[in-house]
């Protein structure tokens, strides 16, 4: 049958709403915070008309800049690793529980994902802050009276970034647990090998698809996350998204702070599309 | 029967109290008795409740929120479903490319969205209004809609559609009668899902929204970030108690791995 003219018209007209709003509303505005980074800042005058890659060059070349790029590069590794090595195990252990256990922990596991950032975030700030519960344990253990505070450290921003982005991780692994044949693992029992055997040779390959894809999913978020990181970390501990915020409505330069804005969506998209090459060759390797 | 040892139970057991840990920090705090930051050692006391009511702005403020997650959720839907409708049923030249477009936004941190908006509407003469941060909070949701809608389309069955064609039904009769019944559940379940994100969403409001169009995620950081008291958790404890009942209506309805895996 012949498609007529008005036929191939149909899909572009069902998607251009879409598409339309998209390129006004997402487009045009990108494109302007990256023509804006090429311009330079004047704190008496403004932004000035010429054309320049001085914010880029500053950014790449302050040390100041480099320590927040490099804590926020390490902040999002630490995040990863132990997403990977809290959120697999819990996975599994989901993945075992009789169905009436499971649906309960899945909602307890993944339900804080609804909850706003700002809720959970304010939980960890109640127990870091120097009056909180951490002080009150730390005394009752004989550490003595000195408040002990995490607000404003590390630690206490990896602790809180771990405990908003795990429920990714669990969930990934979760939906790759999904797929795999159990029989394939009573077999290997019924075969004679030994549990950890079952789990590290056809388990835990079988679940790499979804580890992969949680890890990329972690990273990306922490290393632009914005929350955790300004209410626990704050002015003392910033990142990449605290600085562009800084940069943004504090400093108001705004073609320093979308240079660095620039650079996180570039380094985004360059770890994402890296690591799906990667997946791809894991891919091929493990299912050859 | 696969048996769990006892080491996995414990794991499970510390895994389960992590993930609670902050929640009823919160809670707990909200009921206190006294004026600063206590856990309710002397009993439990509700004025922290109170005290939301003597404090509008959080009223305002979570009624904006409701009202912007109502109009960026609903008009993300109507954009999704007829998108989902041809990408999911359609061969065409640029598919592929349209479909990434429309979830792209998945991958653009919300910092960066956040900036761009900025500027973008203090240029065009938008800046601060609600008509920008609603433009912004759709482009932002669209993609959990289409995800979901795209999901129900590609799963229903086209046989009824194909029988009401030969029967002498015209393609609006169609999608109105059959098609639109039989993917009203997940398109739903993506409108609950958008609304959510919406509501909860910071990073890109804090840069979008202006002291006006104030939404409750933005004012409640805004009052972390000066003093953390007893009242922002009674806050956040009537957002918690609000977000299970939606959890759990997502949860009931359509199973909370499949509603944030994307295949409602």
């Amino acid at each position: 049958m012949m498609a007529d003219l008005a036929d191939k018209r149909i899909p572009y007209l069902l998607t251009a709403p879409g598409t339309l709003f998209f390129a006004a509303l997402l487009g045009a505005p990108l494109v302007m915070t990256f023509l804006l980074s090429l311009h330079a800042y004047d704190f008496t005058a403004g932004v000035l008309p010429g054309w320049t890659a001085q914010n880029y060059i500053e950014v790449i070349t302050d040390s100041y800049f480099q320590k927040i790029f490099a804590r926020t590069f390490g902040l999002a590794l630490l995040v990863t690793v132990i997403c990977v090595l809290i959120g697999v195990p819990e996975a599994y252990v989901l993945s075992r529980l009789s169905s009436r256990w499971r649906s309960f922990f899945l909602l307890i596991v993944l339900g804080p994902l609804l909850i706003s950032v700002v809720v959970r975030t304010l939980g960890w700030a109640l127990f870091f802050g120097g009056n909180g519960i951490l002080t009150m344990v730390s005394q009752a253990l004989g550490f003595g009276d000195a408040p002990v505070s995490l607000m404003f450290t590390f630690t206490g921003m990896t602790i809180a970034l771990v405990h908003v982005l795990v429920p990714f991780m669990v969930l990934a692994v979760w939906a790759s647990l999904q797929k795999i044949d159990p029989q394939s693992e009573d077999a290997a029992l019924s075969l004679g090998a030994s549990k950890f055997t079952v789990l590290s040779r056809i388990t835990l390959p079988q679940a790499m698809p979804g580890i992969l894809s949680g890890s990329i999913i972690v990273f990306a978020l922490t290393a632009s996350a914005f929350a955790t990181p300004a209410i626990i970390g704050g002015r003392r501990m910033k990142v990449v998204s605290t600085a562009a915020y800084d940069e943004y409505l504090s400093t108001l330069n705004w073609p320093l702070g979308a240079a660095i804005v620039v650079l996180l969506l570039l380094a985004n998209i360059a770890i994402i599309v890296g690591y799906n090459k990667l997946v791809e060759r894991r891919f091929a390797k493990v299912f050859e | 029967m696969r048996q769990l040892g006892l080491g996995a139970r414990i794991f499970h057991g510390v895994f389960v109290l992590f993930i609670l840990a902050p929640l009823v920090m919160v809670i707990a705090v909200s009921f206190t008795d006294k004026g600063y930051l206590s856990l309710p050692t002397d009993g439990l006391s509700l004025r922290w409740f109170y005290a939301i009511a003597e404090n509008p702005e959080f009223i305002d403020a979570f009624w904006m929120s409701v009202w912007l997650g109502l109009v960026s959720a609903s008009i993300a839907v109507l954009i999704s479903v007829p998108a989902a409708l041809a990408i999911a049923r359609q061969r065409f030249i640029g598919r592929d490319m349209i479909s990434a477009f429309l979830l792209s936004p998945l991958m653009i941190p919300h910092l960066v969205l956040g900036v761009a908006f900025l500027q973008f509407f203090s240029e065009i003469g938008l800046g601060g209004s609600f008509y920008g941060l609603a433009a912004a909070h759709i482009v932002l949701i669209t993609p959990y809609a289409l995800r979901l809608a795209l999901a129900s389309v590609t799963g229903m069955s086209q046989d009824a559609e194909d029988a009401a064609l030969t029967l002498g039904a015209n393609k609006f009769t169609v999608f109105r009668r059959i098609t639109l019944p039989l993917i009203l559940p997940g398109v739903a379940g993506g409108w609950l899902l958008s609304f959510i994100t919406s509501f909860d969403e910071l990073t890109m409001s804090v840069f979008v929204a202006s002291p006006s169009t104030q939404t409750l995620p933005v004012k409640m950081y805004h009052h972390i970030t000066q003093t953390i008291d007893p009242l922002i958790a009674s806050v956040s404890t009537v957002l918690i108690i609000l977000t299970f009942v939606v959890m759990l209506i997502l949860d009931r309805f359509y199973g909370l791995d499949k509603i944030f895996i994307g295949k409602g």
